[in-house]
């Protein structure tokens, strides 16, 4: 693998060919904020939230740094007035599902998002795909899965793998950016009649 | 059945196929696409068959079910050949007529022709009428002239003379050059040249190779795709033959949605009887191409149809778009480099290779060759599929081939691209249709869904409208997207509702940019344009709603009341037996009142109100006025007055 050359916010970084913006940035000791990234398991794209700014070839445009890999050359920007401007409205957008989440209301304090700006609709999950992706690509359980699409869009345990594999493991708890996973698991497990 | 293991061949057997046929042998065409298939074109097709078998003269005429010709709205359509006599809007009880006076005796049956609605004037051929005059229909013209379901009638109108021509004499490379020189650019959405996505999936590294046509055509409005496919599957696979033969690919898929049956069917058809050709599987035409193709069937995802949505879904996963910095035709289906383009592209394809890319370039602008087709809908008089040049005005598409606007009603907008894309105001009818003239309006070129607005349009409840169908068609992958649209919809609905307030604009704007910035797929980039483009253009029906509570174009259900004009009134009591709500109150020699607790703003008053009186006011953004107090309702004739 070969070591690429490039800048994060003046700073001159160097990593190894394939890593994500987002791991070069945080290795060099800046900080992208991000919901949905997590190191053990391959990058989502979801959240958006680790949105930054690159120039190459004199052109510059907003990638999301999760998924983005290292190139030589780069320039990226990881703070500008519009990329703070859009994790502002999308944290306000997360903070309708989930206004008491602490990580959402210190990153909102950040960035001065305004927890009110829309209608509360508590769901608690933000889809993130923590839990989901934790649990088959390193678990390989597939014992919670996402279920129907765009704005009805869940998580939900599958009762039959759950009962087997979930007492035991419980990993994907703390992974969970806003605390609604261990809820929906309480309720499948009284659905599925073991309490 | 034949079985082609050279070029030779094939040329043989279409000459054959033409000595046998007889161009002077009467030909009767129905048009069975989905169109004329809803206005009871089968039930014509069979009357044809059965009154032929009754005559005894199936061996004398040729009746046959055809694709789409595009005259929708004038279904189902008929073409008696050799003459080429067009028929219009032909029932089951026409067909005698036909038969005896035009085949027996070469008469035109003159009530089923096409008549101007102005001059009075009849056209006979098609390309007399001026819906057809106006286009230049390369790629769906063969539509009427063949049965879908037959390969020999495909090879009698030239079919797989460009395959056979690549095969015989061109190198892989020289294929792609031509299509690269004719600068086609994908008719799916995007508009990038088909020649150089083909190119980076030649150049990635790598033996396999995928090429994929994408029919999962799920615009509102839109049936361009869907008539190709049903209409005319073998030029589409004949196109994807010749691109897999230029990337250097061996196999090859078809996505359609399933929610199109006959295309499914019809292309499923197309590519068994190509494989019994010869024309697809091992050793193609002697050349030593492999190639084949796989039919797969969409499961109703809107966002299906974006390349990365469609390829997860291709692979068996959820239809979820992935993260794209590197192209799908470097690492596509199964991280193979993988073409993708849309039907109307891949059907272009054998026209480039047997007219040459100097022909092509010679049709449309600079920008963009060729022709385009665009499915004209909306408050059009001549609804239907149109092709042609890049380059035309939208006046011309509206008015010289669309006819107008039904009902002397004004133009105001055309909104072109599918849901994502954008409407373009009266003042921008001069532009001239291609693809960057349409960006730069705000809108884009989209796969050419055109839909026609009128007065009566509000571009407000027109926003809403395609943002709640983005909403509920969003995968929910992303944030900007499934939240973003989530709350534009409530917004946009509250505005329409009367209930936008101060600030609603600049949120719909914040969401607006999150989502075109920081978005995931192209879906969600794009999802905020029918916002954006009706902002730019109309911003002042935005203001009318949320500062005046007032809808411009008297649509929005909610801003608009109903009210009787005490003076024109004539208590004929329409309004009040039509009521569903009993909000009408009257008797006879009455002046008739609306109460406006009980009106659900239905609007049925104001449609059967006879136009002699037209007594029935709509009305927007003001109260109406107070009703007449009973004792003076009393309607009192002229003449008793004095």
């Amino acid at each position: 693998m070969s070591e690429i050359r490039l800048q994060i916010d003046g700073k001159d970084v160097t990593a190894e060919e394939g890593t994500p913006l987002l791991e070069a940035a945080r290795r060099a000791g800046i900080d992208i904020p991000a919901l949905c990234y997590h190191e053990k398991l391959k990058p989502y794209g979801a959240c958006r939230l680790c949105t930054v700014e690159i120039e190459s070839r004199g052109r510059t445009r907003l990638v999301a740094s999760c998924v983005y890999t290292v190139e030589e050359g780069l320039v990226v920007r990881t703070r500008s007035e519009k990329i703070d401007r859009i994790r502002k409205t999308l944290l306000e957008l997360l903070l309708a599902h989930a206004p008491d989440a602490p990580t959402l209301k210190a990153w909102a304090a950040e960035y001065g998002a305004d927890p009110d700006r829309f209608e509360k609709e508590p769901s608690f999950c933000i889809h993130c795909g923590l839990c989901v992706r934790y649990c088959a690509e390193v678990k390989g359980k597939n014992a919670i899965g996402f279920i129907d699409r765009g704005v009805r869009k869940e998580i939900s345990f599958i009762p039959e793998i759950a009962l087997q594999e979930c007492e035991n493991c419980k990993a994907c708890f703390e992974l969970c950016p806003t605390s609604y996973l261990q809820a929906a698991y309480v309720l499948t497990r009284s659905l599925a009649g073991k309490d | 059945m034949p079985r082609f293991h050279t070029p030779e061949d094939l040329e043989t057997f279409r000459r054959e196929l033409l000595s046998g046929r007889d161009p002077h042998k009467p030909c009767i065409s129905v048009c069975v696409g989905a169109g004329c298939l809803a206005s009871g074109a089968s039930e014509v097709l069979d009357a044809f068959r059965d009154e032929l078998a009754r005559q005894g003269l199936e061996a004398e005429v040729d009746v046959k079910g055809t694709g789409c010709p595009g005259f929708c709205e004038r279904g189902p359509v008929v073409v008696v050949y050799p003459e080429e006599i067009c028929y219009l809007q032909v029932k089951p009880e026409d067909v005698v007529d036909i038969l005896s006076q035009t085949v027996k005796e070469k008469k035109v049956v003159d009530r089923l022709l096409y008549e101007d609605p102005a001059s009075g004037e009849k056209a006979v051929k098609e390309s007399e009428i001026p819906f057809y005059r106006h286009q230049e229909r390369v790629v769906i013209g063969d539509n009427i002239r063949i049965d879908s379901r037959s390969l020999d009638d495909y090879l009698a109108v030239g079919g797989y003379a460009a395959l056979a021509k690549a095969l015989s004499g061109m190198t892989a490379e020289q294929v792609l050059e031509e299509v690269k020189r004719s600068n086609l650019r994908g008719r799916g959405g995007g508009g990038f040249p088909a020649g150089r996505k083909w190119e980076g999936s030649r150049n990635a590294p790598g033996d396999t190779k995928y090429v994929i046509v994408n029919a999962d055509e799920g615009d509102p409005g839109a049936f361009m795709d869907r008539a190709l496919l049903e209409g005319n599957p073998h030029a589409v696979l004949e196109g994807l033959i010749l691109g897999a033969y230029a990337v250097g690919s061996r196999e090859g898929f078809v996505y359609v949605r399933q929610e199109y049956p006959l295309a499914v069917e019809n292309i499923t058809r197309a590519i068994e009887q190509a494989r019994s050709y010869g024309l697809l599987g091992k050793d193609i035409l002697g050349s030593g191409f492999d190639f084949d193709v796989e039919v797969h069937k969409g499961a109703g995802a809107f966002v299906c149809g974006e390349s990365t949505a469609l390829m997860t879904a291709l692979e068996g996963r959820v239809g979820e778009p992935r993260p794209k910095y590197i192209r799908s035709n470097v690492r596509g289906l199964w991280e193979k480099p993988s073409v993708l383009n849309n039907v109307e592209t891949w059907a272009n394809v054998p026209l480039i290779i047997n007219k040459g890319a100097d022909w092509f370039t010679k049709i449309g602008t600079e920008g963009s060759a060729g022709t385009k087709i665009f499915s004209l809908v909306g408050k059009i008089n001549n609804t239907g599929l149109v092709e042609v040049p890049m380059g035309i005005t939208l006046s011309d598409i509206i008015y010289k081939i669309g006819s107008g606007i039904p009902g002397d009603k004004k133009f105001k907008a055309v909104q072109t691209g599918g849901p994502s894309g954008g409407c373009i105001p009266e003042s921008m009818l001069d532009l001239q249709v291609d693809f960057d003239a349409l960006s730069d309006a705000g809108s884009m070129m989209g796969s050419g869904g055109m839909i026609v607005m009128d007065e009566d349009t509000c571009m407000v409840d027109v926003a809403r409208y395609f943002i709640h169908f983005l909403t509920d068609e969003s995968c929910g992958k992303c944030v900007p997207c499934r939240e973003g649209l989530r709350q534009m919809d409530k917004i946009l609905t509250r505005i329409t509702e009367g209930k936008g307030k101060e600030g609603d604009l600049e949120t719909l704007q914040d969401l607006a940019e999150t989502a075109r910035e920081a978005a995931l797929c192209a879906l969600g980039k794009s999802a905020p344009n029918p916002f954006l483009s009706t902002l730019r253009h109309f911003r002042d029906e935005y203001e009318a709603h949320i500062q005046e509570k007032r809808c411009p174009a008297l649509s929005c259900k909610a801003l608009v009341a109903y009210w009787i004009d005490p003076e024109a009134c004539r208590g004929c009591g329409a309004c009040l037996r039509k009521c569903p709500a009993g909000a009408v109150e009257g008797g006879k020699k009455t002046i008739h009142v609306i109460d406006q607790e009980k009106c659900t703003r239905c609007g049925t008053c104001f449609e059967v109100c006879p136009d002699r009186y037209a007594a029935v006011r709509k009305i927007s953004g003001e109260d109406p006025p107070p009703p007449l107090p009973e004792d003076q309702r009393a309607i009192v004739k002229k003449s008793e007055k004095a």
